[in-house]
């Protein structure tokens, strides 16, 4: 391997709502990155539908791709592999852009690289500033809650995650409880700066010392405690409601990442995933980690939702460690983190 | 002049290349196994026996559907993928027409089945006697139920074969509507010959920019199709 040339990687991701591809140089410079959202199309349907997305996808497959090279003034011949988004997500989504990739790598011989979605969330950090290990990650999403230990490059140990609903998918329902446009979390998180949190609603702590999160049983309260106000003919102020979720979802999510990384003396915290985008989130963790030594990093709000930018990254490791795919790689819905 | 043609759009995973004169490699498994996991393999694979480089290929031909939403998007996806980073024209081809060339030569119409669930079917309907070396089309693909469609056959005068899957279980109530009309083909005419892809290609095709290719599922998505109801509703 050569040290000095550039390592150009194609990077497709396709897990579920977002049909995307990038150029990423040698795991951290953006050539290009091109996001096409099917947000307006799944909005009529208030959430992702599965087969409408894979529909998406397999028309704007080779489109996206196109511009990402295009962009990136990339030609077939510049690029050093191909890589995508194996898992985990939407099968039917992940399928577009595990056979585009794998028939793309084929075309012009070039090596396969099946990235898991969640390393590439976390390594959308490395395209921002380098990184010091131990590292602990805090990934948040509409289908992830997860604290996972770096120990050193490309090894992901997981901490804890959720037992039932992934802290985004929380923030959608309780939106649609609440009345709020489709996506919810984000006009959720716009109300709950205009409330206080002055309803009581419950902290899932779970045991003691586990780093496991669960949001169902506050999803519910939140239901019931509307429900229960109605009952009585009073009218809860919907801001008070979302700063109070807000709030029981945000001392769980700091509290833990701080403890673990205290226990794991880690040096860097990145928090990642498209509820990284929350503002409540960034700011209390901003203000956890102001006095400590260990740093913290949260990527800007374009690669925190999804993109191929952070595949590209993560596959630039899996390149420089050799770990590549057959062309018998396969989308895989629920693919483990670490293998 | 090299075409790679493709099929993966019902549990049939077909393969076939071929250059103007021969089929230089056909392969067709029917074993219902994950179309995603084995199709590019199998790719790689008879090429490489056929002592094919991807460059070498002029064309490629894949079927759009109707049939299974997922298994027609690996293959269209894969095709037109490959098609755009060879940058060489893709051919899309209709499942049911591929289908109904196992009737190729029969003197009436031929109707290709592939089921669609809730006793409907996709099919269309196929002039089978042709000097083209391939069937012309007389009705559009579609969806339907089989009673319904029956019905349509039932006003036309000619004979007709059914060819596709599953025409073995559907006999009875075919005959009990059209009788002696209704002829089936045997074992062989329930799968695709993926050979047949390249000349419905050569004959009947068109080539197109891999981008404006997409797979045909001849329905609406489910989702898409309980939201139109709800708008009409509202506008009523
Ligand atoms: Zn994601």
């Amino acid at each position: 391997m050569n040290e000095h040339e550039p390592i150009d990687i194609l990077a497709v991701e396709t897990s579920c709502d977002e049909t995307a591809a990038a150029v990423i140089r040698n795991g951290t410079g953006i050539r290009s990155n091109v996001v096409l959202s099917q947000m307006k199309s799944h909005k009529r349907f208030g959430g992702v539908v599965p087969e409408v997305a894979s529909r998406h996808h397999a028309e704007s497959i080779t489109q996206v791709m196109e511009q990402a090279l295009e962009e990136a003034g990339s030609s077939f011949s510049d690029l050093s592999a191909v890589a995508v988004t194996e898992g985990p997500g939407l099968v039917g989504a992940l399928l577009v852009g595990v056979n585009a990739a794998k028939a793309t790598a084929y075309a012009k011989g070039l090596p396969l690289i099946g990235v898991h979605h969640i390393a590439g969330h976390i390594q959308a950090t490395r395209l921002e500033a380098e990184w010091e290990y131990p590292a602990l990650a805090l990934v948040v999403s509409g289908g992830h809650t997860e604290l996972v230990l770096i120990k050193e490059e490309g090894e992901y140990e997981l901490l804890g995650q959720t037992r039932d609903d992934a802290v985004g998918e929380a923030y959608d329902k309780v939106a649609r409880t609440l009345g709020l446009p489709y996506p919810g979390g984000p006009e959720l998180d716009k109300l709950a700066k205009t409330g206080a949190p002055t309803v009581p609603l419950p902290v899932a702590w779970l045991e003691d010392g586990s780093y496991d999160f669960s949001f169902s049983g506050l999803k519910s309260a939140v239901m019931n405690t509307l429900h229960n106000a109605r009952q009585r003919g009073e009218e809860l102020a919907p801001e008070d409601v979302a700063a109070s979720f807000q709030q029981s979802v945000i001392t769980v999510l700091t509290e833990k990442a701080a403890r673990a990384a205290e226990a794991c003396g880690v040096k860097q915290v990145m928090v990642v995933g498209g509820v990284a985008a929350n503002s409540g989130l960034r700011a209390a963790m901003e203000e956890k980690f102001k006095d400590s030594s260990i740093k913290l990093q949260i990527p800007p709000l374009h690669l925190c939702t999804d993109n191929a930018a952070m595949i590209g990254a993560a596959a630039y490791i899996n390149w420089k460690k050799g770990k590549f795919s057959g062309m018998d790689l396969n989308g895989v819905p629920g693919l483990p983190l670490h293998r | 002049m090299k075409m790679l043609a493709i099929d993966t759009s019902t549990h049939v995973l077909g393969i076939a290349l071929a250059d103007e004169q021969k089929i230089l490699g056909e392969y067709t498994t029917n074993i219902k196994k994950n179309h995603s996991v084995r199709l590019m393999p199998a790719v790689e694979s008879l090429m490489k026996e056929s002592g094919v480089v991807p460059e070498e290929l002029d064309a490629i031909a894949v079927t759009t559907g109707p049939g299974s939403y997922t298994g027609v998007r690996i293959g269209v996806t894969t095709a037109k993928s490959m098609a755009w980073a060879l940058n060489i024209p893709l051919y899309p081809v209709s499942t049911l027409q591929v289908f109904a060339q196992n009737g190729l030569g029969f003197p009436g119409l031929v109707s290709p089945l592939i089921d669609a669930r809730r006793n409907q079917v996709y099919t269309a309907a196929f002039s089978g006697s042709t000097e083209q070396n391939a069937v012309t089309r007389q009705m559009k693909d579609q969806i339907i139920l089989l009673p319904e469609w029956l019905k349509v056959l039932e006003q036309t005068q000619e004979k007709i074969l059914f060819v596709g899957e599953d025409t073995g279980s559907r006999q009875e109530q075919i005959r009990e509507r059209l009788g002696s009309r209704a002829v089936f083909a045997d074992w062989m005419g329930q799968t695709i010959r993926p050979a047949e892809i390249i000349r419905v290609a050569r004959t009947a095709g068109e080539a197109r920019d891999a981008h404006t290719v997409v797979p045909e599922y001849a329905q609406l998505a489910e989702a898409e199709k309980n939201w139109q109801k709800a708008q009409s509703g509202r506008s009523e």
